[in-house]
């Protein structure tokens, strides 16, 4: 038998120079986990000062700059390309039935502009900080912060190539890579929503790119862009920001639903209830995305006509979303239901993502808007959305995945631990923050009036069970990759075609390239195929 | 050196031709996303154009059109002198290719030779945006955002430039290698997207920055 991809060449240079998708996926988890790590600090930091009405730790000034690492960290260097370049990039090209990514060569480009970007961006937040928060919100940014715009902004106008590279990677290889018989229907839905979120990433990053750089442009010769004072609109460098920033945030939900498909599938082994349905929503949800970007310039001076359309795209936005969540809902109803870890999370996301989406509504409402605008409310969503929902597939689909990844199990009973540890300590952190909002707490500041404490003393507290929620599966799959249980080829029973190849896999990921004859998710045809009657797929704990 | 008509052994291609059309699309969709960065831009500078339009039309009368046409004429040629390398490189002819790929490309320095020229004497003149910005009145403020844009959007299609004349001399150094043949010329191809694009963009900004309010 072939080696595996992980000992083929164990010397440094051979992972730095690598093109095999599947390293480049480790390489970039490796990035992005540092980079989760120190968001968290950052989240700490704001958590801790907020114990007390005064601030209990920071200054006004650091605080400021605290919350600004990490909003900046967390979206665009560990969110946004979170499950795209871990999972994605390991998964596509197997899903597919392909030996790797379409351009092997520019996917190893991607990640070292990642890092380079990653460099820069911490360079500006380490070696000066800036304070203006993760949207850099003109005039602040262009004439007032006395923090490190320049090399941060430039550091995330990089980072939009690495993402840019890697969305023309997904795209040209879907269309390009299919195995024999792999038609766009019979696709896992994984694909088609990484195939959506890299549209995203082609047609939004741009626009993204040129705002920095105009921003750039004005920080650095003090010219009038976007600066009242010399003739320019503060406000355009809102319109061009979210333009990018609410598909962007699709960017970051969309990837998460594709891996809750797959999961809630595998864990009740009956195909996905509605596949063309959810498949057509990723793509109606990237499309809709764009023109919604108005309803976060509701109070910014935007003309009552124009915050009506966009009010009600909002909403429009929100059908597709909500397809998606009662098609899983069809998929459970009256399936063998497997609550092993990655089915924890998946449905901690769908609870979780339905109350981030639900409060979207309201914001998308305008009157309920001008009261919970810059509040923790606004804060609270999307930390649902974000967080609850995103970064929980990220971690249902590393345990479901591992396996694969690395050829070992990971402990069980410590995975369906942390699933339940997550999802306790995150409502705790963020659902006070609703009432908080509701009751007018504004959001960005170090202080606040005392009458708030209780509510967030209790989300403080929320966090610290979700920082160890969030170190746990550090441990373990640490512990699982010398310890773990040797994975066999499909330890869950799953249909996909990276199951049907080694754990892990070789280099060239199939002895020879498979042949599908059948839709994604057909467990019947498994069965036949493998001869085990409904085994379950339990082999392990 | 890659000998385009074979896969090397990782590819994850089934044939050398599956390769060459994925290529092309991957160009098409990069050059989509360049769209959207221009577009940007190009969305800028009319919402100013509109609302800022004395001064953003005393800063376009200011520009040099003379250069400004020349250089047009230039890189037009350039783009269709191109075209041919692309042709000599789809007949298998590797001499054409460096003949034609050589010429586009000087023609392409010679753009941004005389960029260079207008940039000098614009700084000359003080028409970089700044507290020392030449044109005053009540129009100066349209003006200098004119010219913040005027360089910027200058200065991105001149790196583009840059790039688009290194791939070509890329091109013709493994067309005099005699890398290219009937069968297989997929990079004259794909560089020839870019630079076409390149082109393109210029045949939008001439219009916004020299023409549209001169009169
Ligand atoms: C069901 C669809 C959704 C609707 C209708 C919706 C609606 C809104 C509205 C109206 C706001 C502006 C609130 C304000 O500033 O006053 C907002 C803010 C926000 N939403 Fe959503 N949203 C939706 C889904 C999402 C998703 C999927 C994400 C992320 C994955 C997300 C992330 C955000 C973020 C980050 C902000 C705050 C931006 C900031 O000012 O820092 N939303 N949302
Ligand atoms: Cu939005």
């Amino acid at each position: 038998m072939a080696q595996s991809y992980l000992w083929q060449d164990g010397t440094l240079r051979s992972w730095l120079l690598t093109r095999d998708h599947k390293r480049i996926a480790l390489l970039y988890l490796g990035s992005i986990t540092f980079f989760f790590a120190l968001g968290g600090v950052g989240a700490a930091l704001i958590r801790l000062q907020l114990l007390e009405p005064t601030g209990a730790i920071l200054s006004d000034a650091a605080y400021n700059r605290v919350f600004t690492l990490h909003g900046v960290v967390m979206v665009w260097l560990f969110l946004v390309p979170s499950i795209p370049v871990t999972l994605g990039n390991f998964l596509v090209p197997l899903m597919l039935g392909a030996r790797d990514l379409a351009f092997p060569r520019l996917n190893l480009i991607s990640w070292y502009l990642f890092v380079a970007s990653g460099l820069l961006v911490l360079y500006g937040l380490f070696w000066g900080g800036l304070e203006t928060g993760w949207t850099f919100y003109t005039p602040l940014s262009s004439d007032y912060s006395e923090g490190r715009v320049l090399p941060v902004v430039l550091g995330i106008f990089l980072n939009g190539f690495s993402s840019i590279a890697t969305g023309v990677n997904f795209i040209v290889s879907i269309h390009q890579l299919r195995a024999p018989g792999m038609t766009w229907y019979r696709l896992p839905l994984m694909l088609w929503a990484l195939y959506a979120t890299s549209v995203i990433f082609v047609l939004a990053t741009p626009v993204l790119g040129i705002t920095l750089l105009l921003l750039a442009f004005e920080r650095l010769f003090r010219v009038g862009v976007f600066d009242p004072g010399l003739g320019g609109d503060p406000l355009l460098f809102q319109q061009m920001f979210w333009f990018y920033s609410h598909p962007a945030v699709y960017i970051m939900i969309l990837p998460g639903m594709g891996v809750v498909s797959e999961i809630v599938s595998t864990f009740c082994r009956k195909p996905v209830f509605g596949y063309r349905f959810v498949a057509w929503s990723s793509v109606s949800i990237a499309a809709i995305g764009f023109i919604v970007w108005g309803h976060h310039m509701f109070v910014a001076g935007e003309s009552l006509y124009s915050a009506i359309v966009f009010s009600m795209f909002s909403f429009f936005v929100s059908v597709p979303s909500a397809i998606k969540v009662f098609n899983w809902l069809g998929t459970m109803h009256g399936g063998a239901i497997r609550l092993d870890a990655p089915m924890l999370y998946a449905m901690g996301f769908i609870g979780l993502f339905t109350v981030g989406g639900l409060t979207g509504l309201f914001l998308a409402s305008l009157a309920a808007d001008v009261h919970l605008t810059q509040t923790y409310f606004v804060v609270a969503h999307f930390h649902y959305i974000m967080v609850g929902g995103m970064v929980s597939a990220y971690f249902g689909g590393l345990h479901y995945w591992w396996p694969k990844i690395t050829g070992r199990m990971y402990p069980e009973i410590w995975g369906r631990l942390a699933a339940a540890l997550i999802f306790f300590g995150f409502n705790l952190t963020f659902f006070p923050q609703f009432i908080l909002g509701f009751e007018g707490m504004p959001r960005r500041y170090a202080t606040y009036p005392a009458q708030f404490q209780i509510l967030n003393v209790l989300s403080s507290a929320g966090a610290g069970i979700l920082a160890v929620a969030y170190v746990m599966p550090l441990v373990y799959f640490g512990w699982s990759l010398f310890r773990g249980a040797r994975a066999p080829d499909n330890p869950w029973g799953a249909t996909g075609l990276e199951w049907r190849t080694p754990s892990p896999p070789p280099t060239e990921n199939f002895a020879e390239t498979p042949v599908v004859t059948t839709d994604a998710y057909d467990y019947g045809e498994l069965d036949a195929r493998t001869g085990v009657a409904d085994s379950g797929g339990a082999h392990h704990v | 050196m890659s000998d385009g008509s074979v896969l090397d052994h990782h590819s994850p291609y089934e044939t050398p031709l599956h390769r060459d059309e994925s290529a092309i699309a991957g160009m098409w969709l990069f050059l989509a996303s360049e769209a959207l960065l221009f577009g940007g831009l190009f969305l800028v500078c009319l919402v100013y154009s509109q609302t800022r339009a004395a001064g953003w039309a005393a800063g376009v009368r200011h520009t040099d059109l003379t250069i400004g046409a020349v250089n047009t004429l230039v890189l037009i040629t350039s783009s269709a002198v191109y075209t041919m390398a692309v042709a000599a490189g789809q007949r298998g002819d590797n001499r054409g290719v460096v003949r034609f790929g050589l010429g586009a490309a000087v023609l392409g320095m010679a753009f941004l030779a005389l960029k260079g020229v207008e940039w000098g004497q614009e700084f000359r003149e003080s028409l970089f945006p700044g507290p020392h910005f030449a044109l005053h009145g009540p129009d100066s403020g349209g003006a200098a955002l004119f010219y913040s844009f005027y360089f910027l959007a200058t200065f991105l299609h001149g790196m583009h430039m840059v790039v688009g004349i290194g791939l070509i001399l890329w091109v013709c150094r493994k067309a005099r290698h005699g890398a290219f043949g009937p069968a297989w010329s997929t990079p004259v191809d794909v560089v020839g997207l870019y630079w076409s694009f390149v082109d393109l963009v210029w045949m939008l900004l001439f219009p916004l920055l020299y023409l549209i309010g001169r009169r």
